[in-house]
């Protein structure tokens, strides 16, 4: 028994979207970390729920209103549309925009914690020194937050792999393109193929843990003993 | 003039505000002292554009860094600025951190300059060594010389030595006080401690919830009967000598000033160097006669300038010594021998000085 | 008076004993896409029997896992007829109880008016960005989809264009939010009182693919439950079977 060539396309598929996913949430993520760690605007909360959302909402909910907006009808495939690429849901990249909201909390949030406890003294000292902003960022923030950015990449690839819901309301489960690992266990299980569903599961499994255990015994923050 | 600083904040916060319009010297030390709360601080930030205040001037040496519709970011401004705490870059090393900077300035420090500065602050040895792997006194001298690299136009430092204890103080205050004699710049200096004030600075601004209460060269200030310096427990008065010879047989140096000549201590410093003495006002008394069957050696002539009440016993008098009566000179006396002595303002005296301090 | 009081006492106790005795409770495991309809029939069996089904609605396939794994339910209205047919075989069920409460009528859908005539034009043109279908190898009606596709010839065409939905009710949200233009649903899920609501709709003669059976059975755990016996027979009387065939399910 082993994994089938379905559920090797759908590994593949699946550490391809998280892959792709985690680097423009690194990209998208941070600036919007940025800005809720440091501003001291009105909009830093409603911002900062609005990222948290896909935290406490059904996965459901949130792959629901991503299939209405980025249908032919919504604003965002009205958009699309006119853009001349169609509309979203069903493709690779469908998945890849809605992973991007529901994995944002875990890439954002991290490096907004560790752009929050380095404090503005290292930012002032770097512009007392000569260095703009985007001289600051790379040369003092990016090394000093290291570990936050460490911890966000993680965990935002690892929920991406882990994400169903979402995908399942706007894929389509079309092998290759939009059936990820996550959407395979679920129909080995509802076709009652226990044995099929336990080997991706328990791979799933043990891909977490391993995930988490590099999380906790290789982050500089763990590891690092003074700040 | 083109040299100085002039600049004018006005910032209202919740329960604090700041109100200044000042021009200061375009060289030596300026103290911005006051209590906490003062809003030292906050100028200095303001000045480094670390603070926003709108509406704000300021001009360095003829270049504005802000006006009303013009604002130099921090990084854009020639300034050398040194945090309470070293603030020193965790993720570099002690090179790293001086690098920083230097990287960033066309016209940083180089070759036998920077090595002046490597050896002026002590840090030679400790260049290789991550910041936690320093004291705090190391750590703020490498901070130091962070700044100075930048060959800056302006150096601010905010209390670089409050956060020390008093012998990592009385480490790097020696480095502090042949920084003040090397520098060609202008440096304002923020600190709640007279002792550092003695020591550093030249010229004085006296900050009250916000504002401006004085502001002047040292000398002036410390010896104002309406300021409170001049009225505490440890007024005393600071004065600008020069080196002007060596007696080897009594192992006495001679320190000339406008106003005459003190004898201290053998010094091991050249003759034509600068000395600064301090002169506690409790130590020095008055008298109407130049008395030469005393045992004190710095008798001078002296006019009184003023005088005040300092408690229901005691009076502070100022003197002014010197053919002009130019150089201010604090006298703690009893209000007895006041009036025995019928001290007013213009009466002519000798100023007896028990003690004078080297103070750099 | 005290003695009065007891005796009143005690006879409550026994009316409610009766009572108790006579009206049971059932709890029942439904195929999610039987929601609305069974709603309506609990209700009034209810009524007209004092018994209670307490309904749990959700996939077949998790109920059967559930089941299989001691799910407290009673009675299994499963979307299909295999589950059922397995749970026997493997000993879970009261022998004798399955039956076939309703059997689905598959419909080609779409949201927009006049876009499917009553010949499925546009399905032979292939004139349509997507083709929504239930998952074949998970739900009948995906697998009834499969065969229509394939016995008109059509499925080469319309492969490239398939989007699937894990179960019927995803499908129908594919196109109904318009993201598939076609989409093979129920049509329990786009009928009302006898009639279609919104759309166009083609529906598939019932020739060209295996019947949509969906299949009750009692439980083990449900042997001897009075509610569970009585609501069996309640689904295969004239009043339920009405209840039914207004959702668009035949009997």
């Amino acid at each position: 028994m082993g994994f089938s060539d379905a559920d090797l396309a759908a590994i593949w598929l699946t550490l391809r979207l998280a892959g792709i996913t985690t680097v423009l949430l690194l990209i998208i993520g941070t600036p919007i970390a940025w800005w809720l760690a440091r501003t001291r605007s009105n909009w830093k909360g409603p911002v900062g729920a609005v990222v948290a959302l896909p935290l406490v909402l059904p996965p459901t909910v949130l792959g629901f209103y991503l299939l209405l907006a980025m249908g032919p009808n919504g604003p965002v495939g009205q958009f699309t549309q006119w853009l001349g690429i169609g509309t979203l849901p069903f493709t690779f990249w469908g998945l890849v925009v809605a992973s991007v909201f529901y994995s944002m909390p875990f890439v954002v949030q991290p490096i907004q914690n560790a752009i929050e406890s380095l404090g503005e003294r290292p930012l002032e000292a770097a512009a007392t020194l000569r260095a703009g902003p985007w001289d600051t960022f790379f040369t003092v923030v990016l090394p000093l937050a290291r570990p936050g950015f460490f911890t966000a990449a993680i965990l935002g690839f690892a929920h991406t792999v882990g994400e169903f819901g979402v995908v399942l309301m706007i894929g389509g489960n079309i092998p290759g393109v939009t059936r990820v690992v996550s959407v395979q266990i679920y129909d080995h299980v509802e076709a009652l193929e226990y044995a099929e569903a336990h080997w991706l599961a328990a791979t799933m499994v043990i891909f977490s843990f391993l995930v988490l255990l590099a999380l906790y015994t290789l982050n500089p923050a763990t590891r690092r003993k003074q700040a | 003039m083109s040299s100085a600083i002039h600049a004018r904040f006005n910032l209202h916060w919740p329960g604090f505000t700041l109100d200044v319009d000042l021009t200061l010297p375009g060289r030596g030390v300026t103290a911005l002292f006051g209590h906490s709360g003062s809003g030292k601080t906050t100028l200095l930030r303001c000045v480094a554009g670390l603070e926003r205040a709108p509406g704000g001037y300021l001009a360095v040496g003829g270049e504005e860094w802000q006006d009303g519709s013009h604002f130099l970011p921090t990084y854009r401004r020639s300034l050398g600025y040194v945090f309470q705490e070293a603030s020193l870059f965790p993720h570099l090393s002690a090179r790293g951190n001086l690098e920083y900077g230097m990287k960033r300035v066309r016209d940083a420090m180089a070759g036998s300059a920077l090595d002046h500065a490597v050896e002026l602050l002590g840090i030679g040895t400790l260049l290789d060594r991550r910041p936690d792997q320093l004291s705090g006194g190391e750590r703020q001298r490498v901070a130091i010389a962070r700044a100075l690299a930048l060959k800056p136009r302006l150096l601010l430092m905010d209390e670089p030595l409050a956060a020390l204890d008093l012998k990592r103080k009385q480490e790097i205050l020696p480095y502090l006080e042949r920084l003040h004699d090397d520098l060609e710049i202008p440096v304002l200096y923020v600190t709640h401690s007279p002792d550092e004030v003695a020591h550093l600075a030249d010229h004085l601004v006296l900050l009250e919830e916000g504002a401006v209460r004085a502001a002047g060269p040292l000398g002036e200030l410390m010896t104002r009967l309406d300021l409170p310096l001049a009225r505490d427990e440890a007024a005393e008065s600071i004065i600008e000598t020069v080196v002007a010879g060596h007696d080897d047989n009594y192992k006495l140096t001679y320190l000339d000033f406008r106003g005459g000549r003190f004898a201290v201590g053998r010094l091991q410093r050249k003759i034509g160097k600068p000395a600064r003495v301090r002169i506690h006002a409790r130590d020095v008394s008055i008298s109407l006669k130049e008395h030469r069957d005393s045992s004190i050696v710095n008798i001078i002539a002296a006019q009184v300038q003023e005088l005040a009440p300092l408690n229901d016993w005691q009076m502070v008098v100022r003197l002014g010594l010197g053919p002009e009566a130019t150089v201010p000179l604090l006298a703690r006396i009893t209000r007895r021998s006041a009036d025995m002595l019928e001290l007013t303002p213009g009466k002519n005296v000798f100023a007896q000085v028990k003690s004078v301090v080297l103070a750099d | 008076m005290k003695a009065e009081m007891k005796a009143v006492v005690l006879g409550l106790a026994a009316l409610a004993a009766a009572t108790l005795a006579r009206a049971e409770e059932v709890n029942v495991a439904v195929a999610a896409n039987f929601t609305a309809p069974m709603n309506v029939i609990a209700a009034e069996f209810a009524k007209d029997t004092g018994h209670e089904a307490k309904l749990a609605f959700g996939s077949s396939g998790k109920f059967y896992a559930q089941i299989k794994n001691g799910a407290p339910f009673q009675v299994f209205l499963s979307a299909d007829d295999a589950k059922p047919a397995k749970l026997e075989q493997e000993g879970m069920t009261v022998v004798g109880s399955r039956f076939t409460y309703a059997v689905g009528t598959l419909v080609l859908w779409s949201a927009k008016p006049g876009f499917v005539d009553d010949k499925a034009a546009v399905l032979k043109r292939g004139d349509y960005n997507k083709l929504a279908i239930a998952n074949p190898k998970l739900a009948p009606y995906g697998a009834a989809a499969v065969e229509v596709l394939e016995g008109m010839g059509l499925m080469a065409a319309a492969e490239p264009k398939l989007v699937q939905g894990e179960n019927i009710a995803q499908t129908f949200q594919f196109a109904l939010t318009g993201n598939a233009e076609l989409g093979f649903v129920a049509l329990s899920q786009v009928m009302k009182d006898g009639k279609i609501t919104s759309g166009s709709a083609w529906i598939v003669p019932g020739n060209l693919h295996q019947p949509i059976r969906q299949d009750a059975v009692i439980l083990s755990s449900g042997e001897g439950n009075a509610a569970a016996v009585a609501l069996m027979k309640y689904l295969q009387g004239d009043k339920a079977k009405a209840i039914i065939r207004s959702y668009g399910y035949d009997i």
